[in-house]
């Protein structure tokens, strides 16, 4: 689970943040909305550990990882948050499976090819495999950018505007999607949006201002 | 993995990759190349000349003497009085004296009269047959024999002089009697017999012309190894001073040679190494620009936890691995050239190349030039990837 108290982040001296409290549990699902520019994008970087907050603490399972070096913060990241972003970037110049095995590797020094297989082919994506990324449609690309963010079983699982270029339909189907996965793994899912579609689908909701 | 990761994209982008493997193969080829012919010519050159202390020749050009009497390459600088040349060849100093007479050859290939001796100073052993015994009778070296064709019992005209178009000695013919071993040395394109065969043969030629009752016997020149070393350093004056001869030491000669065509080869050395930093800035603007394209590739392994030392060695090892193919290349390529060049040698100037042959130090030294331009070119490239703003190149992604 993962919880904040009394974040707050600057840019230089002209921007300045102050966000509100969040707790996730395992399992459950947070939506955190708030028009462009309220400091979305920022707050899911200093949950995701790739920025240092100004002030406040970031808490995972009773870990505060603000005081972490650089050096630990890759590799708690690496293990315990998966980040679904905005767009869908991979390594160009490997395969499908080869992405989400890095992913693997880089985390826990372990390949683990038959988990990253059969967690692609659970995303229904078996026939793309041996693919480059970038032979694959906008959704598809999607699907693999999950699977890459939870093949290390994360704890918590952050996806940055996971809708913005879809359609209605789909955008219900990735919402489900995430939501189940979240639950099948047992892990903490936070979405940052200001897409209203998804603002009808999930409950429990916190908005920045 | 960051290895596997580093090869595969170094041939996504089969261009650039091509570009610069291709500008480092063709310094490192040249480099080997050089390393290699400069290595075995000298090798060749100090090879032949061993157990040559002097040669004792006609009046004229000491390089010319030299390069006709050891290496078979130059024409002789003229014929000298056999009896004034035995004065010499029976001085207590001397422990050999090998005495050469040139006057015909056969389809190119030089008839040397001369000793069993010479034979011997190259360790030249009889494959088949027997060495010469009698006059007219020739012992053919081992490449003349593959390439002619020849076997014993062959008999065969001679032409007069060192070219192949020469006039041709109908009236006598030589007989194959024996053929060399294989030595690597001179002796595989000459073919041999004795010195009577060559007065013979001259002596019977001009006879027609003019009655001659006591022509004077000639020779080229004689190789000499001392017995007494005092002599290599006072007999050159002492020759010049009393006889019509000279005495030249191959080892000045072909020392004075070296230095003259070693500022060619320099030249050529300096010339690869600055096509060699040529290449080092086209992998530096190749990486450096691929960089622009994967800033947000290398943030997202970042986010997946990797290390900032792992996307530098990411970097580094993409340039090194082009490296390492370009030299791969580039020491394949000039051993090609070296086999090239060795067939032209060979005809032209009696000298073999063997590409095989690999310099450990040199090359290794080549090598790890090669690798450090590597190093250099991506040095900028991976602190840069190393330095970078995960959070900011993901925002902007």
């Amino acid at each position: 689970m993962i919880v904040t108290k009394n974040l707050t982040f600057s840019y230089g001296n002209e921007t300045h943040f102050t966000f509100p409290d969040i707790v996730c549990n395992a399992s459950e699902s947070v939506l955190i909305t708030g028009n462009s520019g309220v400091g979305k994008t920022t707050l899911l970087h200093l949950l995701g550990g790739l920025l240092k907050p100004s002030s406040g603490e970031v808490i995972f399972d009773g870990i505060n990882i603000s005081p972490f070096s650089e050096k630990q913060m890759d590799a708690f990241r690496g293990k315990n948050i998966g980040v679904v972003l905005q767009q869908n970037h991979f390594v160009e110049s490997i395969s499908v499976l080869e992405n989400i095995m890095l992913a693997s590797w880089l985390a826990t020094g372990k390949k683990e090819k038959q988990k990253a297989k059969s967690l692609l082919e659970h995303l229904h994506l078996e026939k793309h495999l041996n693919k480059l990324p970038s032979q694959l449609s906008v959704g598809q690309q999607q699907r693999v950018s999950i699977a890459r963010a939870l093949i290390n079983n994360p704890k918590v699982l952050l996806a940055d505007e996971p809708t913005s270029s879809l359609d209605d339909a789909n955008t219900l189907k990735v919402a489900t999607l995430l939501e189940n996965l979240a639950k099948e793994y047992n892990t903490a899912l936070i979405i940052v949006t200001h897409d209203s579609r998804l603002k009808q689908r999930f409950s429990n909701q916190i908005s920045l201002s | 993995m960051i290895a596997k990761l580093g090869w595969k994209n170094i041939w996504f982008k089969p261009l650039n990759t091509l570009l610069s493997v291709l500008l480092l193969s063709s310094s490192v080829a040249i480099i080997t190349l050089l390393i290699l012919l400069q290595k075995q010519f000298e090798e060749q050159f100090s090879s032949n000349a061993d157990n040559i202390d002097l040669v004792l020749g006609a009046q004229g050009s000491p390089l010319q003497l030299v390069l006709s009497s050891v290496y078979q390459v130059d024409a002789p600088t003229g014929n000298i009085n056999y009896d004034s040349a035995r004065v010499w060849m029976r001085h207590p100093f001397i422990k050999s004296a090998i005495p050469l007479a040139y006057g015909d050859n056969y389809l190119g290939y030089k008839i040397v009269g001369t000793t069993q001796d010479y034979l011997e100073k190259f360790n030249g052993k009889i494959e088949k047959g027997k060495i010469f015994e009698k006059e007219f009778q020739v012992v053919v070296g081992y490449n003349v024999a593959q390439k002619l064709n020849l076997r014993i019992g062959d008999k065969f005209n001679g032409t007069h002089g060192g070219a192949k178009e020469g006039e041709k000695h109908e009236e006598f013919q030589y007989l194959v009697t024996g053929i060399t071993t294989q030595t690597g040395k001179v002796i595989d394109n000459l073919i041999l017999s004795n010195i009577e065969s060559v007065w013979a043969m001259h002596g019977h030629s001009h006879n027609e012309s003019e009655e001659v009752q006591e022509e004077p016997k000639e020779i080229t020149s004689v190789l000499l190894k001392f017995r007494n070393k005092m002599g290599i350093v006072t007999w050159p004056r002492i020759i010049a001073q009393n006889t019509k001869m000279q005495a030249a030491s191959p080892a000045i000669e072909i020392n004075r040679l070296f230095t003259l065509f070693g500022i060619g080869l320099k030249t050529l050395e300096y010339m690869a190494y600055g096509i060699m930093l040529i290449s080092g800035v086209s992998i530096f603007i190749a990486l450096f620009n691929r960089l622009k394209e994967r800033e947000y590739e290398f943030a997202l392994m970042r986010l997946h936890g990797a290390s900032r030392i792992q996307i530098l060695s990411l970097v580094i090892a993409e340039s090194l691995f082009l490296c390492v193919v370009g030299f791969f290349f580039g020491t394949i390529l000039g051993r090609i050239a070296l086999g090239w060049i060795s067939n032209t040698a060979t005809e032209e100037f009696k000298i073999e190349f063997n590409p095989a042959e690999v310099i450990w130090d040199k090359e290794g030294y080549l090598i790890l030039s090669t690798l450090i331009v590597g190093v250099i070119a991506a040095v900028i490239p991976a602190i840069k990837a190393y330095r970078m703003n995960i959070s900011k190149t993901l925002a902007n992604g």
